[in-house]
């Protein structure tokens, strides 16, 4: 299979010839695959943002280049455009870019900004809302009266609503209470199944990643440190906590059943893995 | 792009323009600026000159830095340097259509772009080298006696300081609203005048309401610390004037004699 998104030897530097220049993130090759659920993980200041900013052209690279379908986004100024569109980015904090006077219009700004006409504008915007679960009736309120976290999903809506072919977005669930948390990784999760789209989420929450992605991408200090299935990162999880990440709840059970000089392996990260490991070795005395 | 505004910026360092006396470099700045505007003919525009120069030198901003800061105000010293070109009356050396261009034409214009570019590079080097709050508390202590006369300098030093402060926060929350807007498509480039001015919109809307939310933030949590003005408030650091700050204003002075003298010598 031919990825649809890819950098290549990406490297960014922020305030190039001044005094507070820095190297955000230096060359990183990732490679993304149609249909994947890819979850970014890494701590604050590591270049999640820098790197994802890249993906859709809203940042040029220093060095290197990013290719969407094997064509570099720079190519020309109507493929970065394009790009635009087709790469959907949510970034960090959505709801504080709410502007319009309803909900809907604010939903209906991407589309519209694509030059479609009226009817499929107004398909998409409800189309949109609902994936996302927000109701007929809070549409056409004032986006500002809406409580914290349906702002946050009409802020996600407005992307969706472009129906990109790859969806990026930036800690969707910072700064949500658990149940909203779950709610909004589920819509995400419902989504990525029903359109077939390709998912990239940042997070700094191992748990919500463990349990959602098909492959974890693990961001140092600007270089992607690894890459692989949840399983295979989680193997290495005394260098995730080396690196100041946390690790789920069960790897870490799971580590000190380790340490305590039992035979399993410390990849396991949910519960039922967890049963199945441990029955595995109850069998196998 | 909005990154390459450096107004209002500081340039944190240790050098000897650094750790002078706010209140010094404000005077300073003022001396320097009546310095600059009685400054008449080629000797006093050197000794200005190279009294920025050093000033620049011992702080050890980058010469590069300090004119990247004059691109927003690029239009402005070409405009005036244009005018002064066209319409200074003299002794014409080239004329064509309505243009003239006179011997005097040519230097007023070019006196004119020096005394703005080194009014601009004057002023930076003051906000280049002090921080924000060191530049309002000395100029809190410099209006003080205006307190007699009711003027309410602690409350306008605090506005000026938290306004200096909020600078770097809101470019950089532009910055963001508007790649948030360019990643649903927003187009900010092109089009006519008035679609260029509506898709303003979108930027200006949340960037309100932000700065109404930060400010509500900022006064709820002032008030918390029971910050109540500037009545019987004491401060961690106070200002004392050193020999430097003595040296400095000395040289200032000695500076905006000798300039004055030498325009009295059209000089
Ligand atoms: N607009 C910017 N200007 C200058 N430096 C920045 C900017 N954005 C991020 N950085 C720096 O780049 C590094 C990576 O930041 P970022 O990509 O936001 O990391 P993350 O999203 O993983 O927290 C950080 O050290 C940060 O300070
Ligand atoms: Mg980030």
């Amino acid at each position: 299979m031919k990825p649809i998104l890819e950098t290549k030897n990406l490297t960014h530097t922020y305030g190039a010839g001044t005094p507070f220049q820095r190297d955000a993130i230096q060359n990183v090759d990732i490679s993304v695959f149609p249909g994947e659920f890819i979850g970014i993980i890494g701590h604050t200041g590591s270049g999640k943002s820098t790197l994802i900013q890249h993906l859709n052209g809203l940042l040029k690279p220093t060095s290197g280049d990013i290719l969407l379908d094997g064509k570099s986004i720079w190519s020309s100024k109507a493929f970065t455009r394009q790009t635009r569109f087709r790469v959907g980015l949510v970034f960090q904090y959505p709801e504080y870019q709410l502007f319009e006077e309803t909900a809907y219009l604010d939903i209906a700004f991407g589309p519209k900004n694509m030059g479609l006409s009226k009817d499929e504008i107004d398909a998409r915007v409800r189309r949109a809302a609902e994936f996302v679960g927000v109701p007929e009736e809070n549409l056409n309120k004032s986006p500002f009266e809406l409580s914290g976290g349906q702002k946050r999903r009409v802020a996600i809506a407005g992307v969706i609503a472009m129906e990109p072919d790859v969806l990026i977005l930036d800690e969707p669930t910072a700064g949500l209470d658990p149940v909203g948390r779950e709610g909004i990784l589920a819509n995400i999760r419902e989504y990525q199944k029903k359109q077939n789209a390709t998912v990239i989420m940042v997070s700094h929450s191992m748990e919500e990643i463990a349990s959602n992605v098909d492959r974890l991408i693990v961001m140092n200090q600007g270089t992607v440190a690894m890459s692989g299935s949840p399983r295979e990162v989680f193997a290495r999880a005394e260098e995730l906590i080396a690196m100041g990440l946390d690790v789920p709840q069960m790897t870490h059970v799971f580590l000190k059943l380790r340490e305590m000089g039992l035979q399993v392996d410390p990849s396991v990260y949910t519960v039922q893995q967890a049963k199945e490991a441990l029955l595995a070795l109850k069998e196998g005395r | 792009m909005l990154k390459d505004i450096t107004l209002g910026q500081f340039f944190p360092g240790d050098t000897l323009v650094h750790r002078l006396d706010p209140r010094t470099k404000l005077l300073l700045v003022v001396v320097y600026i009546i310095a600059l505007f009685s400054a008449k003919n080629y000797v006093s525009y050197a000794l200005v000159l190279l009294a920025l120069i050093s000033v620049v030198a011992i702080s050890r901003i980058s010469v590069k830095v300090l004119l990247k800061s004059m691109k927003p105000l690029l239009f402005i010293i070409i405009l005036t340097g244009l005018l002064n070109l066209f319409y200074t009356q003299g002794e014409a050396l080239v004329s064509f259509w309505i243009f003239t261009i006179t011997k005097q034409g040519i230097k007023s214009a070019a006196f004119m772009v020096l005394r703005i570019t080194m009014l601009i590079c004057g002023t930076f080097m003051l906000t280049y080298t002090t921080s924000p709050i060191a530049l309002t508390d000395g100029l809190e202590q410099l209006l003080k006696p205006l307190k007699r006369i009711k003027v309410p300098v602690h409350e306008l030093s605090m506005m000026m300081c938290i306004a200096l402060r909020f600078i770097p926060t809101l470019i950089e929350e532009t910055d963001k609203i508007m790649s948030a807007q360019k990643a649903r498509g927003a187009d900010f480039e092109t089009g006519s005048l008035l679609s260029r001015a509506k898709a303003l919109i979108p930027i200006l809307v949340p960037l309100f309401i932000s700065a109404f939310r930060r400010a509500d933030e900022l006064a709820v949590a002032m008030e918390c610390r029971c910050y109540h003005g500037g009545d019987g408030r004491t401060r961690m650091k106070q200002l004392a004037y050193a020999a430097a700050d003595v040296v400095a204003m000395l040289l200032g002075v000695v500076l905006l004699t000798a300039v004055i003298v030498l325009a009295r010598f059209g000089l």
